[in-house]
């Protein structure tokens, strides 16, 4: 098989708090190949964000390897990182936040190509822009408006294009769609799957919604506590869902048709804290099928069908 | 066999602000009956926010201003009423759950105080024992445990602050609630329990609901009836089977239901409305989605739209007449 474009290796990545540790991310296990994209699924607090950000080094791990075509990031210095930079790029939820209002559209875009010296001259940097702007579907008009003088989905469109303009191989998508209405989550979702057949992107793509993952990747890895507890193709994941912790993930999603009224299961309880966790089966507290064995042990990811991963000891 | 709670006529509801007019809310027609849960449904700028205000009478001083309609509650005209009237019927008779329950919380205040100076206020009667009795019963009612009370908002998860803002909205048993997207900062799972929550609370105390949220997943799950907003109209009105199950659609509503991720289909490309709501301070003549509809004609462009009634199933089209 190929190398994989993007590869974790047992990732950790704790933070200190005045309790103790928390264990944000523990012990994650990727393999993503190029063309791809991984669907990272779960609550909020579940370490999918902290897990995007370590895995193109804006966090530093705790512990583990990212291996981005065979080689370690991780031990990259400065220079090297730098370099990095180009092939590794992020996509930030809320694209209110993330563009500083005082630069201009094209301010914004043209940035990360000045960082990183693509483009010098001035005529090639508008050209550049330009073209970015075609790309993700700005009408050039707004190339000299503000931040604040356009619509969540505009200005996430610019949040596109920035992440673009370096010409990455792999752009993680912390939540992209999430602060944007349904008509506009969709366009922007459309804008990322025909990039990614044009240009071979590979994703990481975060999200807490299951229904936005599904058409956007070719495998999901399904989070909780700062563990992956189910990965599967996409398909399969929504087909057969083993974990019980999947499974009431697919069933809290509200369906918009009337026979699905009354068929909820409702999981009671929240997650609990991510603080010094104790070892065993962390989704024990909140599982229904949850029994004495669950607690105590550490389980491990378990292949029980090819390329379907699960940690629970039903499957053990 | 049921009777109406609450009645909006030709509601408008217009902005002053700087840059001009803003015509936040065109002409809506709302009923709802007792005991019934009404989902409003649009993107963000359709005027759910301002309808549900102006029950309120809530909107901003000076900037908002009703400039024609009027809202009947239980049949009598709120337009008229003083000041003193409308904090009455406030919390009492018509209560509302805000978007956020991190920010409509105060953070100096503990959350038992919090849920306490509603009881207070409007029975000003009550002994401190009584009171006290009754914060503790909404506690156990939305599912926390009653010590909690002493505490603060911050040492509370989103899904129990939201659970706080109900009780404190539930309190003193209002006829209406209005909860404008109660679960839209909250995760999936606990979203589940919230609604489930809602549901339970309402079957219990017979209280009617109009819910604001642009889910349509969460409106099959519990609405029983529909309207669809669209730039301050509202476009498409009818029970849920009208709006899920019905055969016309208006082109705006066949749109939402476009963009919504499908878990049964294996298509992967989604199907949204193209181009983008229109600026509520310019408003394109003749039908509002008329510069996004793919049906649009030649008339669509000059002439608003005609109400057609089908039963108890409204859309405001040019399409289907």
């Amino acid at each position: 098989m190929d190398m994989p474009l993007l590869e974790t290796k047992g990732l950790k990545k704790y933070f200190k708090t005045g309790r103790g540790m928390l264990h944000a991310v523990d012990d994650v296990n990727f393999k993503i190949f190029k063309g791809q994209t991984l669907g990272v699924v779960g609550e909020s607090g579940c370490g999918k964000s902290t897990l995007g950000r370590v895995m193109i080094r804006l966090l530093d791990a705790t512990e583990g390897e990212v291996l981005f075509e065979g080689k370690n990031i991780m031990d990259y210095d400065k220079h090297q990182m730098a370099e990095m930079r180009k092939e590794l790029q992020i996509i930030f939820q809320d694209p209110y936040a993330s563009l500083n209002p005082r630069m201009s559209v094209s301010e914004i875009i043209a940035e990360p190509l000045k960082v990183c010296k693509i483009a010098t001259s001035k005529s090639d940097l508008e050209a550049r822009v330009f073209d970015l702007m075609k790309q993700v579907g700005l009408a050039e008009r707004l190339v000299n408006a503000f931040p604040h003088e356009l619509d969540g989905g505009r200005r996430q469109r610019i949040g596109v294009a920035r992440a673009l303009a370096v010409e990455p191989k792999f752009i993680v998508c912390d939540e992209p769609v999430s602060a944007l209405d349904v008509s506009i989550q969709a366009q922007i979702l459309n804008l990322l799957m025909d990039l990614q057949d044009q240009l071979g992107l590979t994703y990481m793509f975060i999200t807490h919604d299951l229904s936005v993952v599904k058409h956007i990747s070719t495998e999901i890895a399904v989070m909780y506590l700062g563990q992956c507890v189910e990965k599967a193709p996409s398909d399969e994941l929504f087909e057969k869902p083993l974990h019980p912790y999947t499974q009431a993930l697919l069933s809290a999603i509200p369906i918009p048709s009337l026979k699905h009224r009354n068929m909820q299961n409702v999981l009671s309880g929240e997650v609990t804290s991510p603080i010094e966790p104790k070892p065993g089966c962390r989704f024990a507290a909140r599982c229904p099928y949850a029994k004495p064995e669950c607690t105590g042990k550490n389980l491990e990811l378990k292949e029980v069908s090819p390329n379907h991963f699960v940690s629970c000891i039903k499957f053990q | 066999m049921s009777e109406k709670l609450l009645e909006i006529k030709d509601l408008s509801v217009v902005y002053h602000t700087e840059d001009g007019e803003v015509y936040a809310v065109n002409h809506a027609d709302l009923s709802i009956n007792k005991g019934e849960t009404l989902g409003l449904v649009g993107e963000t700028g359709a005027g759910k926010t301002t309808t549900c205000l102006s029950i309120m009478r809530l909107l901003p001083e000076k900037l908002g201003e009703i400039i024609s309609g009027d809202i009947l509650l239980n049949g009598e005209s709120i337009m008229s009423k003083s000041e003193a009237e409308m904090r009455s019927i406030r919390g009492n008779e018509v209560s509302m759950i805000f978007q956020d329950p991190m920010t409509s919380l105060n953070p100096v205040y503990t959350v038992g105080d919090q849920i306490a100076e509603v009881i207070q206020i409007h029975n000003p009667n009550y002994t401190k024992e009584q009171v006290e009795k009754r914060v503790d019963e909404m506690f156990l009612m939305v599912g926390l445990p009653a010590e909690r009370k002493t505490e603060y908002p911050h040492q509370f998860s989103g899904g129990m602050k939201q659970r706080i803002v109900i009780a404190m909205a539930l309190a003193c048993e209002p006829n209406l609630i209005l909860a404008d997207e109660p679960t839209t900062a909250l995760d999936v799972t606990i979203q589940a329990q919230v609604l489930q929550m809602m549901k339970d609370l309402k079957e219990k105390l017979n209280t009617a609901m109009i819910l604001v949220t642009h889910d349509l997943g969460i409106v099959a799950q519990t609405c029983d009836s529909v309207a669809v907003m669209y730039a301050g109209e509202v476009i498409e009105n009818g029970t849920v089977e009208d709006i899920f199950e019905g055969e016309n659609h208006h082109p705006y509503t066949v749109g939402l239901f476009g963009s919504i991720p499908d878990l049964t289909s294996k298509s992967n490309r989604l199907h949204p409305i193209d181009g983008l709501m229109p600026d509520p301070s310019n408003l394109p003549k003749g039908c509002k989605f008329s510069p996004r509809c793919p049906h649009c004609k030649d008339i669509c462009k000059e002439v608003e739209p005609p109400v057609i009634k089908n039963g108890t199933h409204m859309i405001r089209c040019h399409l289907y007449k």
